[in-house]
């Protein structure tokens, strides 16, 4: 035991106080407990430390480079997302976003697989709380199905990590590599958090339910910490290369179908992480180092866009680009924030992905992995398409709506304003994030071939939209809720979305369906009388063995037609006979197995 | 006097529940007092012996002074000080939780045969556990059926006769196996003592009448647990008692049934009779730990009572405490043991706050825990840590039980039991969440239309339960956390005792 104060616990237990406290005092408490947070881990020198101790194994927190980053981002997203939530008078959900950062900070800092484990189930209870929070029937399905998904990646993480304390008898956090079931579980439960198709459903399922703070806190924390164990466990895995570019392209269709524009900026948020992910699987430092900044300013400018887009909803009651347009006239502030956003994801220069993204395409140019970086060049194409201009466009601009809202409340504009001044500060000025990042790498991000080709390709992804837009072929707003294959069936776009679109979308669709209704449908449906459902299971078996008369196929619809029924109540008799039974079949084995 | 503590904790709470009814004729109101006070003795008492153990190891009463195996022995080792230690406190937080619980679930008059019956049951399972004598066990066990049987009935629902004696032919058959089991041994060996029996018992291990005797003392003693597909009793049984009977139950009751299966097994019975017992007792064992984990999680989803889907969780986690049993190596007891600790804590937890649900509303159904966050805060934030334990957070009981179950099932080569045991807790979240979102963000019945949105700001005033409730539920509760982050001591304790009966 030391003297040492986890940051994390700052947070969760800071948070336990929030209840207790009313109006201006409970505002400047929660502003300065990021502060505290931050002082805390500064006065931390690298290391790492035994800080408890659980059953018979330790608990110990890591400072290190790679960790630290993380660490300064979480609490600078924590206490911009604090602001912004300020007017926020419920205490239920501050504590949870709370928590969850705090959590997400314990799971940065974790020394080893038990504490990275404990702070990764925290993460998700505490998510699930956020979004719960909206308390609107969408949000608690959405909570529901986030949790059964997340509950299944815990599964498979905590077997993973208890085959591999068994194999090799420690619990330490390092590289571990692709090698064994045990490594292969811990991926899964990480990929799930990553939200690695087919596992992402539960993104675009549930951060567009949750309230407008909510989904601030939860754009920043459980993408960027599955990250954060990726770069420290499996780095250089080349299957996360593959899995980064599916993550970074498929999005952009679904973002540009899209109508929901928080679901549009979930989609990018996949798309961004897609880019961190691969980073990860090249794994040479310089992309390491492009993943890690990445995530940095992914952070910033995604919950900068969160915080425009949620600004209109909180103002207006709709996020729909159907409903939206023209509301630059009475929004002036959140637009030029949101513009501010939008220009930090579509990488422009000055702005903060500039000064990132590009690491990662470099360094899959340097390891002359040509058709990676074509790829990362049109996705990267694609977020201007659908973030940088598509978010901003139907909100501000486009058909004047009539809406005239007032502009967004002090608080938004603050914590939007530290955002994006922030963005812009990482694009000038560069030096100061590469200085901090894990590896030592010479890169400047300036250079005129840089500027002039990304200039190019922004221009050609402009073009293109004003193409499109121009000649009607853009998919027009539409309100379909829900993104499904009968899109597609109904609007039979034209060509080139619905082309390349059409394949991806029926899988998701097929995906998503399982996941995330059949599933759940079937184990509700079972639920309500299992022993009934069990028979009638096992007559329709009968019925497809035996051929099945007439007679047979009219029970089994009388069956399903009466489930479910009453639940049967085993009479006394029953249980002393199969009591008895049992007796029995011991008896018999003792007395013949001789 | 300190000699003769073992013998006090079993002869104070018989006496005093004979005179009980006595006392009660003063004043009714009294008998709750001596149960409660004679309760708290018994855990004083049981402290005490615990530190006795572990500072001197096993401790050996003779009854009346006759030496064993003659006399009747009280032997208290780790297994048995661990287990003591879980029912006298749970005993004991049941007595004084039930001061305002049986007010509405019970009729007045009867209020002091009902402190008289519990101390009976409280005698009863604390006999079972430090006996050192197997027919003695079987006479605590009586004592603890017949009382059990009694205090079930008790309850206010016509449904809770017809559940007592249900309880009353499944228990009776199942005691009436123990019994015969113990009287093949008897004959075989010559004698009742344990400690005797385990040096007897090992050259008749081939003999066809042991086999016979593990079998009916095996059989038996499922039937008192409550094994999967052998729980018939206990969901009726728990859903009609009183609520207090229900959490001292589920949190004692099947716990001394755990505790003398393992006894039987690795005590009086070892590693070396499975050995050459001619087909694999594991295996057997392992199938009906397994199928309890899944039938139990599955038939608890069906519930819409709350005490049903409690009781019928209770034979998924049997099933647990069972498949560390048949796992018969250190880390699995460990696990077993553990587990038993753990599941009286989450499980007393959650019946508790029900019996508080039951006083302020006189609901069990789970629609009516909707909105209940904010009317009864403090109860529902218990329930919250008791659900999180039973899913398997970390920093909870739950996990540490998981924990050690998964690795002991991985150090055998059984890897596929750790998608069973970790996938149920799944199950178990599906049936504890929807409840949890009910409790927190789903306003109540009747009320859906007052409050839309997140910006509401009608608050319904908050009436939590009377503090004799809300206190103990919260302590239980609390140390389902306390266990869950500082388990080192259970568990050491839990490995002292796994030790023993493994070598």
């Amino acid at each position: 035991m030391t003297s040492i104060f986890p940051p994390a616990i700052v947070f969760i237990m800071g948070a336990l106080l929030i209840p207790f406290l009313k109006g201006r005092l409970k505002s400047v408490y929660m502003l300065i407990l990021p502060v505290v947070a931050f002082l805390v881990l500064r006065g931390i020198p690298e290391g790492n430390y035994v800080i408890g101790q659980i059953m018979d194994k330790d608990l110990s927190l890591r400072i290190d480079r790679l960790s630290l980053v993380f660490g300064y981002v979480f609490i600078l997203a924590t206490f911009i997302g604090i602001i912004y939530a300020l007017h926020v008078k419920e205490s239920g959900e501050h504590i949870a976003a709370f928590v969850y950062a705090g959590s997400g900070l314990g799971a940065v800092f974790s020394g080893d697989l038990i504490t990275l484990f404990i702070f990764w189930e925290l993460l998700t209870i505490s998510a699930l709380f956020i979004i719960w929070s909206n308390r609107t029937k969408a949000a608690q399905g959405a909570g529901f199905r986030y949790l059964l998904v997340h509950l299944f990646g815990g599964v498979s993480l905590l077997s993973g990590i208890i085959l591999r304390v068994v194999e090799t008898g420690s619990t330490d956090f390092g590289y571990i590599g692709l090698s064994g079931l045990s490594s292969y579980l811990i991926l899964l439960g990480v990929a799930v958090n990553v939200g690695i198709p087919p596992l992402h459903g539960w993104l675009v399922d549930s951060y567009p339910e949750a309230s407008v703070t909510g989904t601030v806190f939860l754009s920043a924390f459980t993408t960027k910490t599955a990250v954060y164990v990726l770069a420290r466990a499996f780095p250089g895995e080349e299957i996360l290369i593959i899995a980064g570019l599916v993550m970074a392209v498929f999005p952009i269709f679904f973002a540009v179908l899209e109508n929901d524009l928080r679901r549009v900026l979930s989609y990018s948020l996949i798309n961004q992480v897609g880019f961190m992910v691969v980073g990860i699987g090249i794994g040479i430092p310089l992309a390491i180092n492009g993943a890690v900044a990445h995530a940095f300013a992914d952070i910033l400018f995604k919950s900068l866009l969160f915080m425009g887009v949620g600004a209109v909803l909180y103002r207006t009651g709709t996020a729909k680009g159907t409903d939206l347009g023209g509301l630059y006239k009475s929004m002036p502030i959140t637009m030029i924030f949101t513009l501010i956003g939008a220009a930090s994801i579509s990488a422009l220069p000055l702005f903060s992905a500039f000064a990132t993204k590009s690491m990662i395409i470099t360094a899959s140019g340097h390891e002359g992995m040509t058709i990676v970086y074509f790829l990362l060049l049109f996705a990267a194409a694609g977020v201007f398409h659908h973030a940088g201009i598509k978010i901003p466009f139907f909100t501000f601009f486009a058909h004047d709506s009539g809406k005239r809202p007032k502009e967004a409340p002090l608080n938004m504009l603050v914590a939007m304003g530290i955002a994006a001044f922030l963005s812009i500060f990482i694009g000038v000025y560069p030096q100061a994030l590469y200085s901090i990042l894990p590896n030592m790498v010479d890169y400047v991000p300036y250079t005129a071939d840089h500027v002039i080709s990304q200039l190019l390709l922004l221009f050609g992804a402009f073009s293109a939209f004003a193409f499109l837009m121009y000649t009607r072929i853009y998919p027009p707003e539409k309100r379909s809720i829900n993104l499904d294959t009968d899109w597609f069936y109904r609007k039979a776009g034209p060509a080139v979305v619905s082309l390349i679109g059409v394949p991806f979308a029926r899988i998701y669709a097929f995906l998503s369906r399982t996941v995330l209704e059949t599933l759940p449908g079937f184990l509700a449906w079972f639920s309500r009388n299992p022993y009934g459902a069990m028979k009638i299971g096992a007559d329709i078996i009968l019925l497809s063995l035996s051929g099945g008369g007439k007679e047979a196929q009219k029970n089994l619809q009388k069956e399903k037609a009466a489930y479910p029924g009453t639940l049967k109540e085993w009479s006394v008799s029953t249980a002393v006979t199969i009591a008895l039974l049992i007796f029995a079949a011991y008896l018999i084995l003792f007395f013949f197995s001789q | 006097m300190i000699k003769h503590l073992p013998a006090l904790l079993i002869v104070i709470p018989l006496l005093v529940a004979i005179i009980t009814p006595l006392i009660g004729r003063i004043n009714r109101a009294l008998s709750w007092y001596t149960a409660t006070i004679t309760t708290f003795i018994s855990f004083v008492i049981s402290l005490s012996l615990l530190k006795t153990v572990l500072e001197q190891g096993r401790i050996s009463y003779w009854m009346s002074g006759w030496e064993p195996p003659w006399g009747i022995e009280y032997a208290i080792d780790y297994l048995n000080i661990f287990v003591l230690i879980i029912i006298s406190f749970m005993a004991f937080v049941g007595a004084i939780y039930s001061k305002k619980n049986i007010d509405i679930e019970i009729d007045e008059e009867k209020k002091p045969f009902f402190y008289s019956v519990y101390l009976l049951f409280v005698t009863g399972i604390m006999g079972m556990t430090v006996t050192g004598d197997i027919f003695n066990i079987y006479v605590f066990l009586e004592i603890t059926s017949l009382s059990s049987y009694a205090l079930i009935a008790l309850g206010k629902k016509r449904q809770a006769l017809l559940a007592g004696f249900n309880y009353l032919i499944m228990g009776s058959i199942g005691a009436t196996f123990f019994l015969l089991g113990i009287g093949y041994l008897y004959l075989m060996t010559g004698t009742l003592n344990i400690a005797d029996l385990a040096v007897r018992l090992p050259e008749f291990y081939h003999t066809k009448a042991i086999f016979t005797a593990f079998t009916f003392l095996a059989v038996g003693l499922l039937m008192k647990l409550a094994v999967f597909p052998l729980h018939f009793w206990m969901p009726n049984a728990y859903a009609f008692a009183p609520s207090t009977i229900s959490a001292v139950m589920a949190a004692t009751g099947t716990k001394v049934a755990a505790y003398v299966l393992i006894r039987v097994m690795f005590t009086v019975f070892s590693l070396e009779f499975y050995a050459q017992a001619p087909f694999n007792i594991q295996y057997i064992l392992l199938v009906l730990a397994v199928a309890a984990i899944l039938a139990g999680s599955i038939m608890a989803l069906a519930q819409t009572d709350i005490k049903k889907m409690l009781a019928y969780s209770s034979v998924g986690q049997i099933g647990y405490i069972l498949l560390g049993i048949t796992l018969m190596n250190t880390n699995g007891m460990i696990g077993s043991l553990i587990h038993l600790l753990n599941h009286a804590l989450m499980k007393g937890t959650l019946f508790l706050v029900v019996g508080a649900v039951v006083y302020r509303t006189g609901l069990t159904s789970i629609e009516n825990f909707r909105g209940l966050g904010k009317k009864m805060p403090f109860t529902m934030a218990a329930f919250t840590i008791a659900a999180l334990s039973m899913t398997g957070v970390p920093l909870t009981v739950g996990f540490v039980s998981k924990w050690y179950l998964s690795v002991a099932s991985i150090e055998i080569g059984m890897w596929w039991l750790v998608p069973i045991i970790l996938l149920s807790s799944l199950l178990t979240a599906i049936y504890f969440w929807r409840i949890i979102d009910n409790v927190w963000f789903k306003p109540a019945l009747g009320e859906e239309g007052l409050e839309h949105g997140h910006d509401n700001h009608r608050k319904p005033k908050s009436n939590d339960a009377p503090a004799s409730m809300l206190i103990p539920t919260f302590t239980v509760a609390m140390l389902c956390l306390v266990f869950g982050v500082f388990a080192y001591g259970p568990v050491s304790l839990a490995e002292k005792a796994a030790m023993i009966l493994l070598k």
